[in-house]
């Protein structure tokens, strides 16, 4: 490469400093987690392992099993709801179906994660559109329990990582050749057989990469099992947003979270490597 | 001519599922439209009669207001913020070795997985250490942080659509590599980097988590201040914001895929 400039330790500057920033809020956290916490203060004690210790309560487990859980359903559903969604967007035929398919998807995207929480609610209420549609059609004669359970968080935070999922299967996507899905057809094989055999194998990239972000962005999602969950679905996020801001434990919160990050890291390494061994399976 | 009917029947189902799929994310956007309108202030379907209170109630409630303008400023800085870093640090990486150049990249990308309450509750850590006060500057840092990676995303693009041979050309005319960089690069990269801002100032203004745990009742932004409204009040004057916000996202969708090309911005253009 070129000698460097000058100017290149300028244009390096601000990136550092930033990045200087976020390492120093990590080690806080770091610092706070091994601190002991002191009621009614928010000065943090002398230096301890117990916080970790606590986190084997069965409460904090459980926490963790339940965060896990959504966040699996979550990456599962949204990938079936997303992939045929990429897949039309990246193969329709006319110019404004594409736009209309990208422009529907991936409004939800800029809408923020509380009024797309609040719409779920008014669906999902006792009193909510679902209900008094299912009740008025004669479907049901009691309203469905959606609210303050697992399915109705599940169904709001798919509607909440949709766009992302549906973003990283169209850049996977739009990068297969379609000259092997017609070489396929042209060999005698049925759409169905061509889609199964080629366009989807080839697309697996996409799809890793969407299902992972999926998994993590539900890991970190707090407003909608905070308000659909409504304290009876408890995950890592609401949980540290408790400790931290109504018992002003925040040693405890840290120590959760760097927990939290840490599991993240092993689910994702986790997949990491299983979907590396699927590959050599489905490889040459 | 199997084979013809099997294939039209697939497209008709795949059509139908994509208008289920389409009619499932406009869903909840459709329901909240409705109960704006709702004269009555319990939720109810279909509603009773209609009024355009709640969206009078919303323009005129402090909070709203006050969380409207902090918004905006903090959008304003951490976007822009967050393109000269993003911009600088792209089109050094793209040109240059140097060490560190992966860790640093690394780290900036990384709050794509980071959960966002904890960068904001290591922010609020930071700051209560080095007793800094919690205003706007932690806010702004906190955004500036959650934003740049999707602003480095759309730079890397469009630097790597660049032409090089154009920065060639001016450097063998004698331009010297920083005259290279702002008269030739930079002005090819600016549909991309308005794009980049564009996406860092949407997803900014809407930042929650992370939001909730910097902000005090002073610097609160809109979404904290709408979940505030939320947890204490039953009425639908939330979902008379929601309209607003919902109308205004998808015209600024709409103008910006006129003019910026969506799919060229995010990358998902077929070929």
């Amino acid at each position: 490469m070129q000698q460097k400039p000058r100017f290149v330790y300028w244009f390096l500057l601000p990136s550092t400093l930033t990045a200087f920033g976020l390492i120093c809020a990590m080690l806080a956290i770091l610092q706070y987690s091994v601190r002991s916490y002191i009621p009614g203060s928010l000065e943090v004690g002398e230096f301890t392992l117990a916080n970790f210790h606590a986190l084997l309560r069965p409460l904090y487990a459980s926490a963790f099993l339940e965060t896990v859980v959504l966040s699996l359903y979550t990456a599962i559903f949204t990938l079936l709801i997303g992939y045929p969604l990429a897949y039309a967007m990246i193969r329709a035929q006319r110019a404004w179906c594409r736009s209309l398919i990208l422009i529907v998807a991936i409004t939800p995207l800029f809408l923020g994660e509380v009024v797309r929480t609040y719409s779920w609610i008014i669906v999902l209420g006792s009193n909510g559109f679902l209900n008094s549609v299912l009740m008025g059609l004669g479907i049901i004669e009691r309203p469905l329990r959606l609210m303050f359970t697992q399915l109705g968080v599940v169904i709001a935070l798919v509607h909440v990582t949709l766009p992302i999922m549906v973003l990283m299967l169209a850049a996977g996507l739009s990068h297969i050749d379609r000259a092997y899905e017609r070489a396929a057809i042209s060999l005698g094989a049925g759409p169905v057989r061509a889609f199964m055999t080629v366009t989807l194998p080839l697309s697996m990239p996409g799809i890793i990469a969407g299902t992972m972000t999926s998994f993590a962005w539900t890991f970190s999602a707090f407003a909608t099992p905070q308000l659909i969950g409504g304290g009876r679905v408890n995950t890592i996020s609401t949980m540290v947003y408790q400790l931290g801001f109504s018992s002003l434990n925040l040693p405890f919160a840290a120590s959760l979270s760097v927990a939290g990050l840490v599991l993240t890291m092993v689910v994702l390494w986790l997949a990491k490597r299983l979907t590396n061994s699927l590959e050599r399976i489905g490889g040459h | 001519m199997q084979r013809s009917r099997t294939d039209l029947w697939l497209l008709r189902a795949g059509q139908g599922l994509i208008a289920l799929i389409l009619l499932f994310i406009l869903l909840p956007a459709l329901v909240v439209a409705i109960a704006s309108f709702n004269a009555s202030s319990v939720l109810a379907f279909p509603p009773q009669g209609y009024s355009l209170r709640w969206f009078k109630n919303a323009f005129e409630y402090r909070d709203f207001q006050i969380g409207l303008w902090n918004g905006l400023i903090v959008t304003a800085w951490a976007s822009s913020l967050a393109t000269l870093v993003g911009t600088t640090l792209a089109i050094v990486i793209h040109r240059y070795e140097f060490k560190g150049k992966r860790l640093l990249e690394g780290l900036l990308l990384s709050p794509l997985f980071i959960p966002h309450f904890m960068v904001g509750l290591g922010l609020l850590m930071l700051v209560s250490q080095l007793s800094l006060s919690r205003g706007y500057a932690v806010v702004v840092f906190c955004h500036l942080l959650l934003v740049l990676p999707f602003v480095l995303r759309s730079v890397y693009v469009s630097i790597h659509n660049l032409d090089p041979r154009t920065e060639l050309v001016a450097a063998s005319l004698g331009a010297t590599p920083l005259r290279v960089v702002t008269t030739i690069t930079f002005p090819q990269l600016l549909p991309g980097l308005a794009g980049g801002w564009l996406f860092a100032a949407i997803l900014s203004f809407n930042e929650f988590t992370a939001s909730l745990f910097v902000t005090t009742q002073s610097t609160q932004t809109l979404p904290v201040a709408m979940y505030n409204y939320v947890r204490e009040y039953a009425d639908p004057t939330l979902a008379a914001v929601s309209v607003v916000y919902i109308v205004t996202t998808a015209m600024i969708m709409i103008v910006a895929n006129r003019y910026l090309g969506l799919g060229k911005v995010l990358s998902v253009e077929s070929r």
